[in-house]
């Protein structure tokens, strides 16, 4: 069993979670995911790593409620436990295994949709360790969804949020944003873009307009996470990869994102549908309502 | 009785089994098994033993079941093999043990791996177990994976004394017997789960939810963990794909992950929270062991389902038990045909498998006629569901994250066949890892092989 040792609700549905987890704590890396089952009965719920602190031995997840499995997991607090707690699986992210002289040189814009915001910020915040400060744009829907700001703040370089409907910060969706930094004299290098993958499809062609090259994170169905079922592959130029053992970081310019998102509804049944259609709404940056679970 | 044919066993009606995920084969009753018994002749240069990968003394056993001292005869088997309860049902006998028989030059061979099935049921039932050691030896070993391989290489060390842990990437332990091979040939809780429970019970440690490569590799259970000696038992996980148009439609699964969703998460209880895709039409491509488990749980989910085999009858690899069983529950051969598309409506979901007509040619290297395809033969199947057996091979986890560890072309780690013996010092290797994709019994020989070079490695 892996004990809860913090549980919060940081906003409308979207959960945070300290988990003691040793082995995971000493091995796990940016950019790198878990998979977690509440207990005996449930699905394997695959999570980024937000934070971890190696001392404690522990690693925080920040999810959304999207559906039975996550709205399981909602109802867990400090003291509980989870059944499994297995990772770090996934590669972990190019930015933490390339040459650190490289990535000094570097112009490194994050964009983060939503809950997409958590996976962000162990990377952003790895960089800032490292004396590498790079700029973080963060988009919601609406100010009352926005998570980890203060968070975000302390280890950015500059932080730029925007709202779908202006009630905090800029103002429209983050595709704009990137437009508007660039036409300002911004220059990037890299963007890394995690969130929803309508919004990440969305990024992908503005930063392929601007020339800027892009990871993105995927978020495909998973069963072992291991490379054992092949439920979580992806075409990715012309080839088939395996996201959960060959990313989940792929170049986004590459990605077949229509692809990705028609796989992802596979389980979702009409029940699954209107669940999500009840219980989220409004939480999802880009608004499609159908890009099933989103980071 | 006629002396010629194996005493018949009973089985559940193909008609009512194909509705339910209870065990097809309900085994020999003590009469029976002694009934059987009886056909042995005792022979003294018993061929069946031959035939036997781990070498089970055969008559040596099957006299003890004549005489009705089952125990006796559950002894004789437990000091070759450590999951005869697994074996007796899916070793491919036909083609091993009873392949040797001298019955079988003239007549049915005797059936010795239903009443091996016998034997170990009956001991289980009774609450025999495994003796656990009579004293500990101060040192640590890692079993990595908890297949056959690494369950009886686990059990072999813990006999001997040895402080061993077994670390399993799944949350379960069983590898192929709890996610891949269905309930209805293999049940999970009444056999499986025992036979884990057995190596447990001699004080192996168990920990779940570990991905050597990952949560940590091999090298630091060595340097950091103070393990002494290393077994790889992680087997051939990674499932191969044909790279036709279309295969990443929603509806298309491999093997392995249906069979998983089925059996590891239980999707086919009713009222299951990790439920699996119905569909009413499936095609399996394939014709191994595996596809047939894929089919016939389908079939058992509701679905009208095909076999897509590229070559005929004759050269399914699939067992012919497996094959028989399959037909007589409905499932429909489509054999010489091969897919070269799959099929998507508007929703992305699987309408249809294109396939072509094959033909046999010459010989190839494998020694089986090659199929080739008849020009303008192309015609579509509806489907709704496509599950893709083409066989698995090991996954790179391992190897790649370990110093000094050699593979040879085909991924597999490279092992001395006669210990298990790797390229790395203290660290030892067997099963589906080794060889690619093979049997429970081989694994098991290879876990029994690589603790006795374990052993002694760990007594220099
Ligand atoms: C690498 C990776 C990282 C992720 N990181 C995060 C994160 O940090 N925060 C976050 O909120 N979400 C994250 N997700 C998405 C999260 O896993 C899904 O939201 C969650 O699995 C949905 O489960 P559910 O049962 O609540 O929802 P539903 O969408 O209702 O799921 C219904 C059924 O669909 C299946 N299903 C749907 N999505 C998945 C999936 N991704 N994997 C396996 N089965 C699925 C399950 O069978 C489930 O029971 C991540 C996904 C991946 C692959
Ligand atoms: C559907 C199906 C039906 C079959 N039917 C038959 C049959 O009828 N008769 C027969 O003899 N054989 C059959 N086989 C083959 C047989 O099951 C295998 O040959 C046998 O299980 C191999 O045993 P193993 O111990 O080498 O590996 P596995 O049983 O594959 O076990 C390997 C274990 O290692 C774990 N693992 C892998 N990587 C790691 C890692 N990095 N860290 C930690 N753990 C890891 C896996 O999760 C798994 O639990 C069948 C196979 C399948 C898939
Ligand atoms: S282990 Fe398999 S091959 Fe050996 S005797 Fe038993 S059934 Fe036959
Ligand atoms: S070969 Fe057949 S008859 Fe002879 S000992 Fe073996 S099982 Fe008995
Ligand atoms: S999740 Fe099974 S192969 Fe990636």
């Amino acid at each position: 069993m892996y004990p809860i040792i913090r549980a919060e609700e940081l906003t409308n549905n979207i959960f945070l979670m300290e988990v003691e987890a040793r082995r995971i704590a000493k091995a796990c890396q940016p950019g790198q995911f878990v998979i977690v089952r509440t207990d005996e009965n449930s699905e394997r719920i695959p999570l980024t790593i937000c934070d971890y602190n190696r001392e404690k031995g522990t690693i925080t997840i920040v999810f959304q409620i999207v559906g039975a499995s996550t709205d399981d997991m909602s109802k867990l607090k400090a003291g509980d436990a989870f059944a499994d707690f297995v990772g770090p699986l996934g590669c972990p992210s190019e930015l933490v295994t390339d040459d650190i002289e490289d990535v000094k040189k570097k112009n490194i814009l994050f964009v983060a949709g939503g809950v997409g915001t958590a996976p962000v910020y162990p990377q952003v915040k790895w960089l800032h360790e490292h004396g590498i400060n790079a700029d973080v744009i963060v988009g919601a829907k609406s100010k009352d969804i926005l998570i980890l700001e203060k968070e975000m703040e302390a280890v950015a370089g500059n932080l730029y949020i925007t709202t779908d409907d202006g009630s905090y910060g800029r103002h429209g969706l983050v595709t704009k944003v990137i437009e508007d930094l660039v036409a300002e004299g911004k220059q990037y290098d890299v963007c890394i873009a995690i969130g929803p993958m309508i919004m990440m499809k969305f990024a992908c062609l503005t930063t392929k307009k601007l020339n800027i090259p892009t990871v993105i994170s995927l978020n495909p169905i998973m069963v072992d996470g291991t490379g054992m079922c092949g439920a979580c592959r992806v075409t990715v130029g012309d080839e088939v990869k395996f996201a959960c053992v060959d990313g989940p970081e792929f170049d986004g310019h590459k990605v077949d994102f229509d692809q990705a998102m028609k796989r992802q509804q596979m389980y979702k049944t009409q029940e699954g549908r209107a669940y999500l259609a009840a219980k989220e709404g409004d939480t999802h940056h880009g608004g499609c309502g159908n890009c099933g679970g989103d980071k | 009785m006629d002396v010629l044919k194996k005493v018949p066993v009973s089985e559940q009606d193909p008609k009512v089994r194909a509705t339910n995920f209870k065990e097809v084969c309900l085994g020999y009753t003590k009469e029976e098994a002694m009934e059987e018994a009886n056909r042995c002749i005792n022979c003294k240069n018993a061929q069946c033993i031959k035939g036997c990968p781990v070498a089970i003394n055969i008559p040596g056993f099957i006299e003890q079941v004549k005489l009705g001292d089952i125990e006796k005869a559950y002894q004789i088997i437990s000091e070759s093999s450590a999951l005869p309860s697994v074996c007796g049902r899916v070793c491919p006998q036909e083609s091993q043990c009873e392949g040797k028989c001298i019955r079988g030059i003239k007549g049915e061979p005797v059936s010795i791996g239903k009443m091996e099935r016998f034997v170990a049921d009956w001991a289980r039932e009774n609450g025999i177990k495994p003796n656990g050691a009579q004293e500990k030896i101060n040192k640590k070993v890692a079993v990595i994976g908890s297949g056959p391989a690494g369950l009886t290489c686990a059990g072999d060390l813990a006999k001997l004394g040895y402080d061993v842990t077994i670390f399993e990437a799944l949350h379960k332990a069983g590898g192929v017997l709890v996610y891949g091979i269905p309930e209805f040939r293999l049940p999970k809780d009444a056999v499986v789960q025992k036979e884990i429970d057995n190596v447990i019970s001699l004080g192996v440690k168990l920990e779940t939810d570990v991905v050597i490569g990952k949560s940590t590799t091999i090298d630091e259970l060595m340097e950091e963990e103070g393990f002494d000696a290393v077994f790889i038992g992680s087997g051939a996980g990674l499932p191969k794909f044909m790279g036709i148009p279309g295969e990443q439609t929603n509806g298309v699964f491999s093997a392995n992950e249906y069979l998983t969703r089925s059996n590891l998460m239980k999707a086919f209880e009713e009222n299951s929270t990790t439920p699996i895709m119905l569909g009413k039409k499936v095609a399996v491509v394939g014709g191994g062991n595996v596809a047939m488990d894929a089919a016939r749980t389908a079939l058992r989910l509701g679905a009208e389902t095909h076999i897509v085999y590229r070559r005929s009858e004759e050269e399914l690899p699939a067992r012919v038990e497996e094959v028989h069983h399959a037909k007589e529950e409905g499932i429909i051969f489509d054999l010489l045909t091969n897919p070269t598309e799959v099929i998507a409506n508007e929703d992305g979901w699987v309408s249809g498998l294109r396939c072509i007509k094959m033909e046999l040619g010459e010989p190839d290297e494998s020694g089986r006629r090659r199929p080739q395809e008849i020009p303008g033969s192309e015609f579509v199947m509806e489907v709704d569901t496509v599950i893709m057996s083409l066989g698995t091979s090991p996954n790179p986890l391992i190897s790649s994250t370990t110093k000094g560890l050699e593979t040879n072309r085909r991924k597999c780690i490279v092992a001395e066949e006669e210990f298990g013996k790797t390229s790395k010092d203290g660290v030892y290797a067997g099963g589906d890892a080794v060889t690619g994709a093979a049997t429970v019994i081989l694994a098991m020989g290879a876990g029994k092989a690589a603790a006795k070079g374990i052993h002694q490695y760990l007594s220099e």
